[in-house]
């Protein structure tokens, strides 16, 4: 095999994966007004650690990022069902989820729910189960 | 005026896409399909910013991002197993 050179990918890979996080958060937070939401910032997440599996190696990405998606996706799910029964304790039925509206001194009045819980939990699954499934049908045979 | 611009540059968009998928299928060897596939992806975001030109709205900028973000993907990923043969490796061999 020749001997490949690629620098630029390396250059470009450090750059863009900084932009596909931030469009990641923006669309977790852009949810449930507007585009956007759990699943959809999951999906974008994945595809970031996706492309910095590809541009290197799994070696040197897990040496820098020590995270078992295995484990991630089990946290998520786990986050998700609790904020479900979460409502089963307070006499709701399941899922039922409430908001509050508070004041802070910089932001102002925001909406605060739990149903950022819930989506936080089903953006972690997917990133979970899309970068499990990846590395595992690309693994060398 | 502008209406009918806008809908002439849907269609041939449309007709370019057409072409890319000819393209695809007639092409001899991976590279060119390689680059039909990326240039159906740049046509898609040009068409997508021309509807949410069409439509007056703001909504459709996010599918431009995230496909420009998988078209980016797609052709490393491709490029990558022509030039390697696998695409993720498990540690690289220099």
């Amino acid at each position: 095999m020749k001997e490949t050179n690629d620098v630029i990918l390396h250059m470009v890979t450090k750059v863009v994966v900084f932009i596909i996080l931030t469009l990641a958060i923006y669309l977790f937070i852009a949810g449930h007004n507007q585009p956007g939401g759990g699943f959809i910032s999951g999906l974008v997440l994945s595809s970031a650690f996706v492309l910095l599996y590809l541009s290197f190696d799994v070696e040197t990405v897990n040496s820098g990022l020590p995270l078992n998606f295995v484990v991630v996706a089990a946290v998520g799910v786990f986050l998700s069902v609790t904020t479900g029964f979460l409502a089963i304790f307070n006499g709701k039925s399941f899922l039922t989820h409430t908001f509050t509206s508070k004041t802070f001194p910089l932001i102002g009045k925001t909406e605060m729910g739990t149903v950022t819980l819930f989506e936080a939990g089903v953006s972690l699954a997917v990133v979970g189960v899309v970068v499990t499934i990846i590395l595992g049908i690309s693994e060398d045979v | 005026m502008i209406k009918a611009m806008l809908v002439t540059s849907m269609i041939l968009f449309a007709i370019a896409i057409g072409i890319a998928l000819f393209s695809i299928i007639r092409g001899p060897s991976l590279p060119d399909r390689v680059i039909s596939l990326d240039f159906i992806g740049v046509n898609l975001i040009s068409a997508i910013a021309v509807i949410s030109v069409i439509f007056n709205t703001r909504a459709y900028l996010e599918v431009i991002l995230i496909l420009g973000i998988l078209a980016f993907i797609s052709t490393i990923a491709l490029s990558k197993f022509i030039e390697r043969g696998v695409i993720i490796e498990h540690k690289r061999d220099r």
